[in-house]
């Protein structure tokens, strides 16, 4: 029962970053591979503030911010220039960012690991489960930011203009829609949703590296596959469903050294069975 | 009997219940240049995606000289005989256009060469390189771009790239050559030029060659047959002449 | 039209490059001048070359992204160092137990080659390139966790491993390996294969119409170059102890992307070049930097990446570069007209291939399926 609990807390936490991933794919098509590594950033926000001195709400808002602008500047210099270039191009450039943070955190902040105490909650017991009240508190804040999100996407302009862009771009440009403003938001929106992530990752495990958003990044990734990429709802059952089944894979002697292997292996067995993941839209070439 | 090279059989796909083709029937004889034309969206290309297995047909199948090919995969309708150019130019384009052509010649029997002679360099090798350079040429020459040979197929100007794709179709030696649209965003000159080429190489390689055209007089001055398709279906076949001046197919193009 | 045949200098610099090193470190050995740590260093070099050439056969001519190529390499290395270990108790001859492994390492990489090649076949651009890099973090957590390869401690190959400080020989033996891998990988790119793999990457539909058998091709890159990587394993192998799992990370992955880019796409030249240069200053920065300071690397690799493909890629700047290409400065400056006459290939090397257009990239290839599925009409909900 905690098993699943914990999967279901670390799942609403992959579910986050996926979303960030997912929204990024679906509009500006390309894979953002630096993605896991804007967590890393708002971690490192975090830290920052709270040494200083800060309340916990001012680092979140920090964070944040931090995070929103890192995510545009990168948009602008590194993915804009090679907008209409070939996807591996931009994946590899997006490779290069991740580097980037992560060499920069480095030599910044060192490469040791830096304990961060986000806030210290205890657990409450539920039947014979003790389950933490971060784990808690992680879930319902993860499920209220997904729902206001595809509210967000159903509901406003913007919303509305994002699907457009991701639907058919050229055609959206024509409607006379800011593609270039549409992806920016998208990016701003990724980065906040990744500092969010940060927060809840730091009320789990509560220290800090400059590598430290690589493995959920890429796990992420796999989570937005598995739900199928583009969709919000798709990233958010992927997610949740990669959390559960590493937390049940580590509570298995056996297979507790290959959890990393299982959930890859999931990765691949779904590209080659269903590349679309379990919600997600099929597109035909045009020949 | 043994005249007809290809024949469709209530040839239909359907994309989630549109029809986008639906229940052709075409009959070609050997050595004939037929006309596939219709207005925009009337499924042209998508029956020359039938018949090179790019879309597997929901109904119907069609035949090569006899032989059923519906169901095969697209390198193996190939191999059976039967070559194509896009609408759309698809050249290699980061290669040179001799290079093109030898990738046409690829699966010839006289140029079969083992990857592990290539990764040896046995005599072999060499030989077949050197055959295949030779016979390149030799298309290249008839198509008038053996001296552009050595230039990139992407910096050839537009009717070149259509003249080159052709070419590249035809090393893969086929018995029915089918052609999208060829003379799309030619010149006059350039036009009547590849009308004079097409009879060619039907007389020197004993082709037969289905085309789709929007060029009426480059169609009425090259087939002698057509089918006229719209909303996937067909509207009128037969000789040329009279195909065209039926008056559903006046209604179609012009409207009431 | 007779043309006399010329040997290109050009089409052998590559052999003549790493010729020229092997021998003037072989001179420079003899006369008892070589410091140890250059030997290393020339390993190190040898087996970085055959990697960077293998992924560049992937990466630049077959136009997929490989980020897992290091899981070859880690399957090479466990595998053909203990066999190397196992074959030393029965033969004698160091150099015929090296010979021996390096292949048999290297064939089981082929075949770890081959069940990642299956999924290209349905696969392309950012999808392949994720299961390659979930694939090299398979291989990697496998080996970690097998009793027979020493499990998080690593693989120790203290009993086969050359010991630099007595015998210099192994950098001979890894620059031989070079030439040949360097060899087969020029005759294949050059020969009708290479020129079909060429095809696939520029346009796979019309390689396809052409009757190119693209599932045939995909397949043999992938074998091949696993095969190579998993020789330049053995190699690390009989070079270092312990052969440890972390050693093989996705990070090193993309350390062989990295010279693959810097060196240029389907350059095996540019990639030779790109695989020394970065080894040594790898080399160099190692001795001289420690602790934090050590990810200036990584910076230095970041900015490779970006820097490069941006300037290589970005449509925006594909015009001014025209203008001032020497290949154009050298046309206008010698008269001629057409400024695409270039005798090479391999076109515009540095550019990434873009056989997947833009709004291609999340279609999958629906061609592979026999049964045909009707797309849906698209629905504005997502």
């Amino acid at each position: 029962m905690s098993t699943i609990f914990d999967g279901l807390s670390l799942g609403a936490i992959y579910a986050l970053i996926a979303l960030g991933y997912t929204m990024v794919y679906g509009i500006a098509k390309m894979l953002n591979f630096a993605h896991g590594d804007i967590i890393m950033v708002g971690a490192y926000a975090i830290l920052t503030t709270l040494a200083a001195g800060g309340h916990i709400g001012l680092a979140l808002v920090v964070a944040v911010v931090t995070c929103v602008i890192f995510g545009i500047v990168i948009e602008k210099v590194a993915y804009k220039p090679l907008r209409g270039a070939s996807p591996l191009a931009v994946l590899i450039t997006a490779i290069g960012v991740s580097y980037f943070l992560q060499s920069i955190a480095q030599i910044i902040f060192g490469a040791k690991a830096q304990t961060v105490t986000v806030a210290t909650f205890g657990t409450v017991s539920i039947g014979t489960a003790e389950i933490s009240i971060s784990s808690i508190i992680t879930l319902i804040v993860g499920a209220v930011i997904m729902a206001g999100l595809t509210l967000f996407v159903k509901n406003t302009r913007t919303g509305r203009a994002m699907l457009a862009v991701s639907e058919d771009r050229g055609a959206a440009q024509l409607m006379g829609i800011n593609v270039n403003r549409i992806i920016m938001i998208t990016f701003a929106i990724g980065s906040a949703l990744a500092a969010c992530a940060s927060i809840f990752y730091l009320m789990q495990i509560p220290s800090t590296e400059p590598t430290l958003g690589s493995m959920p990044g890429i796990k992420a990734f796999t989570a937005a596959v598995i739900g199928g990429i583009g969709s919000i709802p798709g990233a958010m059952i992927g997610g949740v469903l990669l959390g559960v089944i590493e937390k049940i894979c580590l509570s298995i002697p056996v297979l507790a050294p290959y959890t990393t292997a299982v959930e890859f292996a999931m990765l691949i067995l779904i590209l080659l069975v269903r590349p679309i993941g379990l919600l997600g839209k099929k597109r035909r070439e045009k020949v | 009997m043994s005249d007809i090279v290809l024949k469709t059989e209530n040839l239909g796909i359907s994309f989630g219940g549109l029809k986008a083709v639906d229940n052709v029937n075409i009959e070609i004889k050997r050595k004939q240049l037929y006309g596939l034309v219709g207005p925009n969206g009337a499924g042209k290309t998508t029956v020359f995606n039938l018949l090179t297995g790019v879309y597997q047909p929901t109904t119907g199948c069609f035949y090569l000289n006899g032989e059923k090919l519906t169901g095969k995969t697209q390198e193996q309708i190939n191999h059976k005989g039967i070559a194509r150019t896009f609408q759309n130019i698809r050249l290699f384009n980061n290669m040179s256009v001799i290079r093109n052509v030898m990738v046409g010649l690829h699966n010839q029997p006289e140029f079969k060469c083992n990857p592990f002679v290539s990764l040896f360099r046995l005599p072999r090798h060499f030989k077949t390189e050197k055959a295949m350079r030779e016979k390149a040429k030799e298309i290249l020459r008839i198509f008038d771009l053996e001296d552009e040979r050595n230039n990139l197929a992407c910096n050839l100007p537009y009717g070149k790239q259509r003249k080159l794709e052709i070419a590249r179709a035809l090393a893969t030696n086929p018995k029915l050559l089918l052609l999208d649209e060829p003379a799309a965003g030619m010149n006059p000159y350039e036009t009547e030029d590849l009308m004079k080429i097409i009879r060619h190489i039907r007389d020197e390689f004993d082709l037969t060659i289905l085309l789709i055209e929007h060029d009426m007089k480059f169609v009425s001055g090259l087939c002698d047959e057509i089918t006229v398709l719209n909303f996937g279906t067909v509207l009128a076949q037969g000789k040329t002449e009279e195909a065209l001046n039926n008056p559903e197919v006046i209604k179609a193009y012009i409207g009431e | 039209m007779a043309k006399l045949k010329k040997i290109k200098i050009s089409d052998y610099f590559c052999y003549i490059m790493v010729a020229a090193v092997m021998l003037v470190s072989f001179v420079v050995a003899q006369t008892g001048n070589l410091p140890r740590s250059y030997s290393n260093l020339l390993v190190q070099i040898a087996y970085s070359i055959i990697l960077a050439v293998s992924l560049n056969l992937v990466v630049g001519f077959l136009g997929e992204l490989s980020l897992g190529h290091a899981g070859f390499m880690c399957v090479g290395a466990y595998v053909g160092s203990y066999i190397a270990m196992q074959l030393a108790e029965v033969i004698d001859n160091k150099l015929i137990v090296l010979l021996l492994s390096m292949i048999i390492g290297g064939l089981l990489a082929a075949f770890f080659g081959f069940l990642v090649g299956l999924p290209a076949l349905r696969l392309k651009g950012d999808y392949l390139a994720i299961v390659t890099l979930a694939f090299g973090e398979i291989v990697r957590t496998i080996f970690k966790n097998m009793s027979v390869f020493g499990k998080a401690m690593g693989l120790s190959t203290q009993a086969i491993k050359y010991d630099t400080r007595k015998d210099t020989s192994l950098y001979l033996v890894s620059f031989i390996t070079v030439l040949v891998v360097l060899f087969f990988v020029q005759n294949l790119i050059r020969s009708k294969h290479g020129r079909a793999i060429t095809a696939i990457r520029d346009n796979e539909i019309a390689a396809k119409a052409m009757g190119i058998n693209v599932t045939f091709y995909k397949l043999f890159v992938f074998v091949i170059a696993a095969f190579f990587a998993g020789m330049a394993g053995v190699i690390y192998g009989h070079y270092t102890t312990p052969v440890l799992y972390s050693f093989f990370s996705y990070n090193y992955s993309i350390e062989i992307l990295v010279m693959v880019v810097l060196g240029g796409m389907a350059s095996i030249n540019g990639s030779i070049i790109a695989a020394a240069l970065i080894t040594f200053v790898n080399f160099q920065l190692q001795s001289h930097l420690s602790g934090d300071q050590a990810a200036l690397k990584y910076l230095i690799y970041a900015l490779i990446l970006i820097v490069l493909v941006i300037f290589n890629n970005a449509p925006k700047l594909a015009p001014i570069k025209d203008k001032f290409s020497p290949k154009t400065l050298l046309v206008k400056a010698k008269g001629h007209r057409h400024p695409g006459e270039i005798r090479s290939d391999t076109g515009d090397w540095r550019v990434i291939p873009s056989k997947i257009k833009m709004d291609e990239v999340l279609s999958v290839d629906l061609q592979q399926n026999t049964e045909f599925t009707p797309d849906k009409p698209q629905k504005g909900g997502k």
